[in-house]
């Protein structure tokens, strides 16, 4: 309000333009599209952006510690930048092509990878001249960061979705997590009310206006905001219209306790407030974070939509991947990345435990590790589990106009919550990715 | 009043020519280097507005002109494209709606609150007035963002509000407060209720005390009670800050970002959503739309142009 604060905004796309001015007549770094990493001196230091200390930031000093082994003159400088700002950080990097601002490797959700590389190809090395076997990965994952063929990011964490389960409160409404292994969502929601009245206990949190539930069960049943083409498939969806009516008729039922941000949402789970949660499996790690809840909770997958072709009952969330900029020390980076992320069982070993960060990287779901029970769950082997879930997970079409899909199914939905008509509604979400597209 | 200003100078120049030349040179020397001087002390200034903030403004008026997302933009056909886009653009409209709607009940009552505010402190025998003035400007002191989510917080389903309101049977169920559109534009106006309030409060005050007592001591005498005094003598000594702070208050509100961003996230459903915030969304969030971003930049440019206009019009009456 002050006068002094410049309408931050004008302000900002202002000095943009004036870096793009600056920059106009300098000359472009090596395009990305080279990928002759090898002619790039290798030093001894990477700097790193990433965003959550207790899983992907430890996961990269677990990561350094292994390189080290080798490279005993090895640093890696982690900094912390939350997801928002990095691709905040990047997207004004890109813009006003100051691309020595750039760290040697970044975190990138794999939702925002294809809009990222699409938009700003500047920004990233492709991985054509590294020793990364992308034939060890998933295809269903390696996809997210592959542009005409180039394949632009080593895969991080596996996004693969879980029902995990407060066993206590089950028990107390006499139900075992067998009742919720291979059920629909229709049977799942008679349970739920059924906890709910016993206990007192929501069987699931979220986000309000957050679109993550549904956008699983639609991916759970294969269909995805987009067809092949790219064209936006909100409008009569069959899958999409069925989740949102089971979301809708949950919070109805209060046994879906809606919430308004990411850390009350984690609050319910950490507190005891509800019975259990639908989520990514990195959500373990948070959920491990309440060390008096050791034992109680159980792990299964989840329910699948009533009445959809092709419905199943895995889906996933979210997920990452490291992409290495343009302008870094690419041997480096491709080097440390391949050595660790892409071929070390020995590092995958040390950080699952304590991270729950679940390899995409195949030859390391062979470890042993991955069977051991884990006392926290109820000496289940749950990472064993997962691995299983994960290779049956139909896969995604994400494509450029993800978020702006997203970000209409989720106001859609919150029209749908408060009463609107889930046609018109969708209808409308249809029409706004259309006019975003254009 | 020109005396000092670089304007003078060429007024000297040519006189060297007419009369007394062992005179007029001197002048002359001495109103140039005064001119300098004066060139001087402002060129800083102006130079780094100039570089700082209207070169950046032209280049983002060339912007609007262009299309393409990232950095792959090119001019726009027609040329007005963005701005013909913006009246397709139902979560825009919704967003200028909403904008307009913080500024209609947002900015009367604050301002009537700091002027009610500063009468008070303005008692001679309040007591304590340092402490208040203190406790009430000190909104303004805290960070945008820290004060945001000590706000969302409060108004969590599970914060303070709700905790307290239930305790006092106020309520019986906690209230979804960021979740509904209205009580979350409530909570937004009420965030900048009490984090400006403060602000406008303090320039009444400096305003007030310029106040000749002698005005008051006059009314008295005449007679007049304190409304009297009030709106006869005081009102009409206080209209050109009244005028400043509408401006200002006007001027903020419609560009309005931080509380959009932080405390509401726009939601739900874009019903709280201000146009700054849906600008950033533009640029940053999804594909990067700059130029389309830019000419919502310039929307907002002219809209507080126009109310500014406006309002000098109405309350500025000095002639």
């Amino acid at each position: 309000m002050s006068k002094f604060r410049k309408g931050a905004v004008i302000a900002a796309t202002a000095a943009v333009t004036l870096a793009l001015a600056a920059c106009s007549d300098g000359s472009s770094p090596d395009a990305s599209g080279d990928g002759n990493g090898s002619d790039t001196p290798m030093g001894n230091t990477l700097t790193v952006w990433a965003w959550d200390p207790a899983f992907n930031i430890a996961s990269l000093n677990a990561a350094a510690d292994i390189y080290k082994k080798d490279h005993p003159d090895f640093t890696i400088d982690i900094v912390e930048t939350p997801w928002d700002d990095l691709q905040t950080k990047l997207t004004t990097i890109a813009q006003s092509q100051a691309y020595d601002e750039l760290p040697d490797i970044f975190l990138m959700q794999n939702n925002a990878f294809q809009k990222n590389v699409i938009n700003y190809p500047d920004l990233f090395s492709d991985f054509s001249g590294s020793d990364v076997d992308y034939s060890e990965f998933p295809a269903g994952v390696t996809g997210y960061s592959t542009v005409d063929g180039a394949n632009f990011g080593v895969p991080f964490d596996n996004g693969t979705a879980i029902d995990a389960l407060r066993t206590d409160i089950l028990t107390e409404a006499g139900y075992t997590v067998d009742d919720f292994t291979d059920i629909t969502w229709n049977d799942y929601m008679t349970k739920a009310k059924d906890v709910l009245a016993k206990t007192g206990q929501p069987m699931l949190s979220g986000q309000a206006g957050s679109s993550d539930m549904v956008m699983m069960m639609l991916q759970s049943a294969g269909a995805s905001l987009f067809d092949a083409e790219g064209n936006p498939t909100i409008a009569d969806n069959d899958a999409l219209t069925k989740a949102a009516g089971v979301y809708t008729q949950m919070v109805k039922d209060g046994t879906f306790l809606e919430v308004n941000s990411w850390d009350e949402y984690i609050g319910t789970l950490v507190n005891g407030n509800v019975a259990g949660t639908i989520n990514g499996v990195w959500i373990v790690g948070s959920i491990q974070s309440a060390a008096d809840q050791s034992g109680k909770w159980g792990m299964t997958n989840l329910p699948k939509l009533d009445g959809v072709s092709g419905a199943t009952n895995y889906s996933a969330n979210g997920g990452s991947s490291w992409a290495v900029s343009s302008t870094g020390d690419v041997a480096l980076a491709q080097d440390f990345l391949n050595a660790t992320f892409a071929g070390s069982t020995e590092f995958y070993d040390t950080i699952l435990p304590s991270t729950g960060a679940l390899a995409n990287w195949l030859p390391a779901g062979e470890s042993d590790v991955y069977a051991q029970p884990q006392e926290f769950w109820g000496g289940d082997a749950i990472f064993q589990k997962v691995v299983g879930y994960a290779g049956k997970v139909p896969a995604n079409n994400t494509g450029v106009y993800y978020y702006e899909a997203r970000d209409a199914v989720s106001a859609a939905l919150t029209e749908i919550v408060n009463g609107a008509d889930p046609a018109t509604a969708f209808q409308k979400a249809q029409e706004t990715v259309e006019f975003a597209m254009q | 009043m020109s005396k000092m200003t670089p304007g003078s100078v060429i007024d000297r120049t040519p006189r060297e020519t007419a009369s007394g030349p062992e005179h007029k040179p001197k002048m002359s020397a001495m109103a140039r280097r005064r001119s300098l001087t004066g060139w001087a002390f402002i060129a800083p200034a102006a130079i780094l507005i100039f570089l700082m903030n209207f070169w950046p403004m032209i280049q983002a008026f060339i912007l609007s002109f262009k299309t393409g997302r990232g950095n792959k933009l090119t001019i726009a056909d027609p040329l007005w494209y963005n701005y013909a886009r913006l009246l397709h653009d139902d979560i825009f409209k919704q967003t200028l709606l909403t904008t307009l709607l913080y500024l209609i009940i947002q900015v009367p009552i604050m301002l009537a609150l700091a002027m009610v505010l500063a009468n008070m402190l303005n008692s001679p025998t309040l007591r304590f007035r340092g402490m208040w003035r203190t406790a009430i400007f000190l909104p303004v002191a805290t960070s945008l963002v820290s004060y945001a989510i000590v706000f969302r917080t409060m108004f969590g389903t599970d914060g303070f509000v709700n905790d307290l309101l239930t305790r006092l049977h106020i309520i019986d169920d906690p209230v979804n407060w960021l979740g509904q559109t209205n009580t979350a534009r409530g909570v937004i106006v009420l965030g900048l209720l009490w984090r400006w309030t403060g602000f406008n409060m303090i320039l009444y005050l400096a305003a007030l005390q310029n106040i000749a007592p002698g005005t008051h001591e006059a009314a008295k005498l005449d007679g007049a009670g304190p409304i009297r005094t009030f709106w006869s003598v005081t009102m009409p000594q206080m209209r050109p800050i009244i005028l400043l702070t509408v401006i200002i208050s006007t001027n903020g509100t419609i560009q309005l970002f931080d509380e959009s961003y932080n405390l509401t996230a726009g939601g739900p459903a874009y019903t709280s959503m201000t146009m700054s915030h849906y600008l950033y969304e533009v640029s940053f969030h999804r594909n990067p739309n700059f130029g389309y971003g830019a000419a919502m930049s310039y929307v907002i440019l002219l809209l507080v142009a126009i109310f500014a206009a406006i309002q000098v019009r109405l309350g500025d009456k000095r002639d």
